[in-house]
């Protein structure tokens, strides 16, 4: 109870903490949007957006086919593909594949250090990726990507902790199909959500550590096979 | 279920003295959440709401259910620590518990009401709860009544756990300095309360943790962050003095940080968690995610 941090922390109502330079919480809208977890096909294939209220800087959702209300999502998985696709100023498409499929993500100025991590990191490697949902419509269908705010390179332990959660929360929203909940019934009408075919995607992705693979263990191989040219 | 729910609010308005018959209640909420479909905190809150306009006392809470702003409530609560303040229009502020946690309380200097006492208990009737800088805390005003109570009030420590991954790490983090007399965060130099002073150096990590259903904003101190990550005061030292600039340690605190598995333990107060333990998060064991295969095909 006394920690010098908690005088610190306080000022009358409206005086600025000025050394609080963190992210303005965005006070309209209440708390910090938790990140949530949601594997890569099932992300792709999400595609219902909204706002909960009129207001221009009202919060961004998309509901996943199983429920998950996303306005921020944390995925972990390899880093496969990066690309420069700015003309002028650096612009990053990158492509981080996890056991079910892929995520696109998209970097630019307002993402500096995701930016920054993008030109430096070389695939394939684990990244973890905290950011913020995005769906483009280019006209035939919206297209969902992930507009970074970190981004990490990480272990294969700390992905095989992700999948294992994902899997979880997956399976806890699986289960959640048919009933009350507001977003699995909002879910339900849009997507009709088939729970086999979900339930066919967790396993995908919980095999996918039994099975581990020879070349895990050998960590500067990345995780990719290497092909014996010799044997083909 | 509705008799269960019925039940429990019965036992929290018989505590505010408030007697309503049992069958009473259930019919309003079996009204409400099976009728009209509306979701079962809803129904409890406008049942509660009924009542409590009806006798018109502020609902008697405990500061753990303080969830959203603009409310009036009573609190039971024993004042913890009393804070310096710089502002005239505040009269007191500082933190008060009950045994479910602590919360942050301004009283108004307009509010004209007695001070209170460290480590002294008090009925709080009529306080409304507000919301700043997201964490809620609660403002004595003029139509507050503050009495002196007998029983002494436990104050629960909350020391509560979250297992989650560390989304980022904020500025103020790494190497900082703090004032001598007073141990505020010094900001380019200066202390809050006593102004340009020479400081002394610590660590400290501002971050956030995050488990995909809550987000707990978490503070290391300097042990908390030799320990886990290996970068000492000294080292942190050495590494702003040969890179000349005192964002490296933030940067190679978060190399170590972001992004990764956590279990964290420690009291929460106010808006943070002060992290007294912090463990990597152990990988599944084969046999665990066999178990979640296992649970999978069984649904
Ligand atoms: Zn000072």
């Amino acid at each position: 109870m006394q920690d010098a941090e908690i005088p610190m922390e306080f000022a009358p109502r409206h005086a600025q903490i000025s050394e609080d330079t963190e992210p303005p919480i965005n006070r309209r809208f209440g708390r910090r949007e938790v990140a949530k977890r949601v594997f890569a096909k099932e992300y792709r294939e999400s595609n219902l957006t909204f706002k909960e209220s009129d207001d221009q800087y009202a919060p961004l959702y998309l509901l996943t086919p199983t429920g998950a209300k996303c306005n921020r999502v944390f995925i972990v998985g390899t880093l496969t593909e990066k690309e420069d696709i700015g003309a002028g100023a650096e612009f990053w498409r990158a492509r981080v594949v996890d056991p079910t499929g892929a995520f696109t993500i998209y970097a630019g100025q307002y993402q500096p250090e995701a930016t920054r991590a993008l030109a430096e990191i070389e695939p394939p490697q684990f990244v973890a990726v905290a950011g913020k949902v995005s769906v483009y419509d280019p006209g035939d269908g919206k297209i969902t990507s992930i507009r970074p705010e970190s981004i990490s390179v990480i272990d294969a332990e700390s992905r095989d902790i992700w999948i294992m959660e994902t899997a979880r929360h997956t399976l806890e929203r699986i289960s959640t199909i048919g009933s009350e909940d507001p977003d699995a019934k909002k879910a339900v009408e849009h997507y009709s959500p088939d729970r086999e075919y979900y339930k066919q995607m967790v396993l995908m992705a919980l095999m996918s550590m039994t099975d581990k693979p020879a070349e895990e263990k050998d960590s500067d191989k990345g995780g990719f096979d290497v092909i014996d040219l010799s044997k083909i | 279920m509705i008799k269960e729910i019925a039940e429990q609010l019965k036992t929290r308005f018989s505590e505010m003295d408030i007697e309503v018959p049992l069958e009473e209640i259930e019919s309003k909420l079996d009204a409400l959440i099976n009728e009209y479909r509306v979701p079962v905190d809803e129904a409890k809150r406008s049942v509660v709401n009924q009542y409590l306009r009806k006798s018109d006392i502020p609902e008697l809470v405990k500061i753990r259910d303080i969830q959203s702003e603009g409310q009036w409530v009573s609190l039971k609560a024993k004042v913890v620590q009393l804070w310096t303040s710089e502002s005239e229009s505040i009269a007191q502020a500082g933190l008060i518990g009950d045994e479910t946690g602590t919360i942050k309380f301004t009283k108004w200097a307009k509010s004209d009401l007695p001070l209170v006492e460290e480590g002294k208990c008090y009925m709080f009737k009529n306080v409304v709860t507000d919301e700043w800088q997201g964490r809620f805390q609660v403002n004595f005003n003029k139509n507050t009544e503050i009495q002196e109570i007998e029983e002494n009030i436990e104050v629960g420590s909350s020391v509560e756990e979250i297992t989650g991954a560390i989304m980022n790490i904020q500025s103020g983090s790494g190497l900082i300095k703090r004032c001598e007399s007073c141990n505020r965060a010094l900001v380019k130099g200066s202390c809050g309360e006593h102004g340009k002073v020479e400081g002394k150096y610590d660590l400290r990590v501002k971050a956030v943790i995050d488990d995909g259903k809550i987000v707990q904003d978490i503070l290391l101190n300097k042990d908390t962050i030799e320990t886990l990550t290996g970068i000492t005061l000294d080292s942190a030292k050495e590494m702003v003095a040969e890179a000349l600039d005192p964002s490296v340690v933030l940067d190679a605190l978060a190399d170590k940080l972001v992004g990764r598995y956590f279990k964290v333990q420690g009291p929460k107060i106010g808006r943070y968690m002060l992290v007294e333990e912090i463990q990597k998060m152990p990988v599944a064991s084969d046999h665990e995610i066999k178990e979640l295969i296992a649970q999978v095909e069984a649904l």
